[in-house]
């Protein structure tokens, strides 16, 4: 299933006008506060009434003011994760659980409740009510009661924004596997470059109301051009197989014929994971290095240099197959002579890596 | 109930029967109202507001005297009532109704504050997991709200109990009929030797006010804690 979305709406200071698809997994609507998120999300809910535009999963209209079409959003077919779980505070947590199953159409494909509740670990928590549970259990139990209301399409707003980073990390996987067991498409609005980085499949970076770029997330991450958050956040996502696990705690990957070398990570040999790589760990040298303490040499071809404002520049690099990012200093671009085509060689530490960059895979 | 005589415990009662029927019949109005004033906009709210608040601040007289010109026999809406068979005058149907207007500012703001506190986010959250509007209502808003319609209930129940002014004006004091228990305290203190009917009345109030207040306490303090989901 595919969610398409074009829509226009005019708001005092910021004018929308925003066209993308949403294939079957974890599409991220990624911008700044104030690009429009929210709106578009919301328009895609049915809480908010476009000015003019079509929404649509498959073949099944939710919106078209060319017709005359606005499905209210209780006919919409939802499962919609907000940013403060808005559970309500009144029914327990089976009862919450349970809620969205009442207004399912009678043939519709649920869930079964208790392989939810197990997926979430939330079988504890059945009987309580949402006022005695923690900040990150609560978005746990409105994960299970957005999936539970057989949802044909799953929205999510900001679901981590209002957690500390423990509670972050504690939701992050609940996503993963989400994204990875579901075929219906998730819209997920998001401005942390690191949950991108874990959680898309594709990529839609709005700014000031337009789409800026969209597409799959390795290539959208990627592109120097896209840093809506700044250069500081920008960084490059690559698969890797684990190959082995070294005696002195490193672990060696493969990706794209390139030996790779990290910190232990908890996964088994032969797993697949996905690594983010931020553009600032990353150093480029024109030679192959000797006597350098950097574990990680890859041999790779500049594709495109990106000169900032600053003092800095971004580089796109080919590394076997998998795009990275280099953010050096537009000095040290000159001093090599950086050209576009170029064979360079890209540094990286292998203890840059922190554990919150590396997820499962997909 | 020994203590009391025949015509003190028809006072007691009647007022009971007028107060709880007044608190009834007013109550989908009343939820009704107290929804529209916090979340509607509509033309004439304010009109609406002024109207349903006017009880409160008018003198009691002057709303029973209103009420004798409308609903009185030969008042436009209840001469036309009175061919259907519904007589509000010198009736306890009419202290009923005297009951349920002054106390119906009583019952709306109550509700009005309930639904005012009541997360829209919620109702939101309600209709994309299905939800059409009716159900939303039901299974959110509603039992949201409950702290508020009890408690507007309950305040309502004990202002019908009081309520003398627009009564006595409205059907007068006929014992069986129209005397309430203010009405017949009143009474009491009008004839010699009435004294001790009267005090006993005043026990009876005072238990009955203390424990509708006990009550209304009790029940939002439990409902309360429900709905904030502890």
């Amino acid at each position: 299933m595919t969610l398409s979305v074009s829509l226009t709406q005019a708001f005092p200071g910021l004018s929308l006008d925003v066209a993308f698809d949403a294939p079957p997994g974890l599409t991220v609507l990624f911008g700044r506060s104030g690009a429009g998120k929210t709106t578009v999300i919301n328009a895609v809910a049915g809480l908010l009434r476009p000015d003019a535009g079509r929404i649509a999963v498959d073949d099944r209209t939710l919106c078209d003011t060319s017709r005359n079409i606005f499905l209210p959003p209780h006919r919409r077919r939802l499962g919609y994760i907000f940013q403060e779980a808005r559970l309500f505070p009144h029914l327990t947590v089976r009862q919450n659980l349970a809620y969205g199953r009442w207004f399912a159409p009678r043939d519709a494909k649920t869930e079964d409740l208790s392989r939810v509740v197990d997926m979430l670990g939330i079988g504890d928590l059945l009987s309580r009510r949402p006022g005695a549970l923690s900040g990150g259990e609560r978005q746990r139990v409105a994960i299970g009661r957005a999936l539970l209301a057989a949802p044909q399409l799953i929205l999510a707003d900001e679901p981590l924004a209002s957690l500390d980073e423990p509670r972050k990390a504690e939701i992050l996987p609940y996503f993963e596997r989400l994204r990875d067991e579901t075929t219906i498409p998730i819209l997920y609005v998001s401005h942390s470059a690191a949950e991108v980085a874990r959680l898309a499949t594709t990529v839609v970076v709005l700014e000031n109301g337009r789409v800026a770029r969209q597409g799959p997330a390795p290539e959208v991450l990627s592109d120097p051009a896209v840093t809506p958050l700044g250069v500081r956040e920008a960084g490059a996502v690559l698969t890797a197989r684990v190959v082995r696990h070294h005696p002195d705690d490193l672990t060696e990957l493969e990706t794209g014929g390139l030996p790779l070398l990290l910190p232990r990570l908890a996964q088994a040999e032969g797993t697949t994971v996905r690594i983010r790589i931020a553009a600032q760990d990353v150093m480029l040298a024109t030679e192959r290095p000797r006597n350098i303490s950097a574990l990680n040499i890859l041999p790779a071809t500049i594709r495109e240099i990106r000169l900032g404002g600053g003092p800095g520049a971004l580089v796109q690099l080919d590394a076997g197959g998998n795009l990275l990012l280099a953010r050096i200093t537009r000095r040290s671009a000159d001093t090599l002579a950086l050209q576009p085509g170029q064979q360079v060689y890209a540094l990286l530490k292998a203890m840059s890596v922190s554990k919150e960059s590396i997820a499962d895979p997909k | 109930m020994d203590w009391l005589g025949p015509e003190e415990w028809q006072a007691v009662a009647l007022s009971l029967k007028v107060s709880f029927w007044a608190m009834l019949a007013s109550l989908p109005l009343g939820i009704l109202a107290g929804f529209a004033l916090a979340r509607w906009t509509f033309p004439g709210k304010q009109l609406l507001n002024i109207l349903v608040h006017l009880p409160l601040v008018l003198p009691p007289v002057v709303t029973g005297y209103l009420l004798l010109l409308t609903f009185g026999t030969t008042g436009p809406i209840g001469g036309a009532l009175q061919k259907i068979g519904i007589v509000f005058a010198f009736n306890w149907t009419g202290a009923a109704l005297a009951a349920a207007i002054m106390a119906f500012p009583l019952m709306v703001r109550a509700i009005w504050l309930s639904v005012e506190a009541v997360d829209p986010k919620l109702e939101q959250a309600s209709a994309t997991l299905g939800a059409p509007r009716a159900w939303v209502f039901a299974t959110v808003t509603l039992p949201l709200i409950l702290p508020g319609i009890l408690a507007g209930a309950v305040l309502a129940f004990a202002k019908a109990m009081g309520e003398f002014g627009a009564t006595i004006t409205f059907v007068s004091n006929i014992p069986g009929q129209t005397q309430t228990l203010p009405s017949a305290i009143y009474a009491f203190l009008q004839v010699p030797g009435g004294e001790a009917s009267a005090l006993r009345l005043v026990a009876v109030s005072i238990v009955i006010a203390t424990g509708a207040l006990l009550l209304s306490e009790w029940l939002s303090r439990r409902i309360a804690a429900r709905v904030r989901g502890a």
